[in-house]
């Protein structure tokens, strides 16, 4: 069973569509114990950092999520993984912490947000697949990397893994054939 | 980089593919999931459906096909047709869609635009634009149902306009191109571009794979759609696509 956490933010549906149509058992939930119980879980999330964090807080997930960060794959998708982070210049809020390093704006002379099918740049190489990007904000690339993209001279982390904690920057559930796999692999507990 | 997308487009009205479509082995020529699976293993990059449905009971099967598509499609899926508030937008992204694309409803109110944005995001608004070369008034402008209603709004302007609004994305449709099967029109295109800074998917005119060469190499636009000539097989995606890369165009891999 997989819990994905809901803290009413984002489109869901397409990621338990994808997980489901990957054979998972899929749960949305923001009940401690369910989530305790769950044998992976996910973090979605589009919008604003600061107000993920905020819905967070306000429905008290903060703390199960810091217990249970270490204990199965755990998964943050787009903002989800963002989240992950130490804080954002978006809305400058602190995140979960979970990840050194801060999230900062894509500064390019390229149009904001990073929009589109782009490649994975990636020591394995079964990860050098093209995926869908939509994002304005971007971790920095470090030693949790595990894949980047580049656009317009910039960098971004594409999927960071540290232990069972995997942030993935892209919409592995519209990705294609490649993205599920991706998501698969994540759910299996990760790239390492 | 990013990859030059390209996008097979289906009319649907009342649930039903409409319009003839050709692919071997379909049990249903005319389901559109089946279509849209058919597709995306094909390699298309997103798929549009525009539906053409007249009626209210028409555009509730559109909702069915659209989570009936989302659950085996894994690939960005746009909606366009029958969107007249932000409600509608809202209805059409909680069954599945990832975007839509609004045409009359924006012409009548741009502040539709706006809402829909503010409420969900620039990157799920996208700007549908029906447009038409007045030779008197040396300017392009805006068609509304189908294209048969004139309207006196100036193509360039509107785009400009929309983007200011919060349109994330621009759906380009010439007039005078479409379904001539002479190539995409350019000139338009080109212009379009010089006005806005968000993607533009370039609809109108492919009739071979060069055509969607010439478009990528030729202008910056973002996407290429065309509905017919992959519906009745005179062009598949992949030849398009393996003949866009033999040309320098970076496409995605599938």
């Amino acid at each position: 069973m997989i819990a994905i956490v809901d803290y009413g933010l984002g489109n869901i549906a397409n990621v338990r569509r994808a997980l489901e149509y990957l054979g998972y058992q899929v749960l949305l939930t923001k009940d401690p114990e369910e989530l305790r119980q769950a044998d992976g879980l996910v973090l979605p999330g589009v919008g604003h950092f600061g107000d993920a964090m905020r819905k967070l807080e306000a429905d008290g997930l903060i703390p199960i999520l810091t217990e249970l960060k270490d204990e199965k794959p755990f998964v943050g998708i787009c903002l989800g993984m963002q989240l992950l982070y130490e804080g954002s210049e978006e809305g400058n809020v602190d995140g979960l912490g979970f990840l050194p390093g801060k999230i900062e704006r894509i500064r390019t002379s390229l149009p904001v947000p990073h929009l589109g099918w782009n490649q994975l740049n990636s020591e394995n190489e079964t990860l050098r697949e093209d995926v869908y990007f939509i994002h304005s904000y971007k971790a920095v690339p470090d030693e949790y990397t595990v894949a980047t993209a580049q656009y317009g001279g910039e960098e971004v982390v594409a999927i960071v893994q540290k232990g069972n904690l995997i942030g993935i920057q892209f919409h592995p559930e519209k990705s294609g054939d490649a993205g599920l796999a991706i998501l698969d692999q994540a759910m299996k507990g990760g790239f390492r | 980089m990013i990859k030059k997308r390209i996008i097979p487009c289906l009319d649907v009205k009342d649930g039903r593919v409409v319009k003839g479509i050709q692919f071997k082995g379909l049990r249903d020529v005319g389901d559109p999931v089946e279509l849209a699976k058919r597709y995306n293993d094909e390699g298309a990059d997103e798929l549009i459906f525009l539906d053409v449905s007249a009626t209210e009971r028409g555009h509730e099967l559109m909702l069915e096909v659209i989570e009936k598509t989302a659950e085996v499609l894994f690939i960005p899926l746009g909606i366009g047709g029958g969107i007249r508030t932000a409600e509608d937008v809202g209805r059409l992204l909680n069954a599945g869609a990832d975007k839509v694309s609004i045409n009359s409803a924006a012409l009548k109110r741009p502040e539709l635009i706006r809402e829909a944005a503010e409420r969900y995001g620039s990157q799920c608004i996208a700007l549908s634009v029906d447009a038409k070369w007045e030779e008197e008034e040396r300017d392009w402008f805006c068609y509304t149902h189908g294209g048969r209603k004139r309207t006196d709004v100036r193509a360039l302007d509107w785009v400009q306009e929309a983007e200011r609004l919060g349109a994330g994305e621009i759906l380009l449709t010439s007039m005078d191109t479409d379904g001539m099967k002479q190539g995409f029109d350019h000139e338009l295109l080109l212009a379009v571009k010089q006005r806005v800074s968000v993607p533009v998917i370039a609809s109108g005119g492919a009739g071979n794979a060069e055509h969607f060469v010439n478009l990528f190499t030729e202008t910056d636009v973002s996407a290429g759609l065309a509905a017919s000539i992959f519906h009745n097989k005179e062009v598949s995606i992949h030849e398009v696509k393996e003949l866009s890369k033999r040309n320098g165009v970076a496409v995605r891999e599938t």
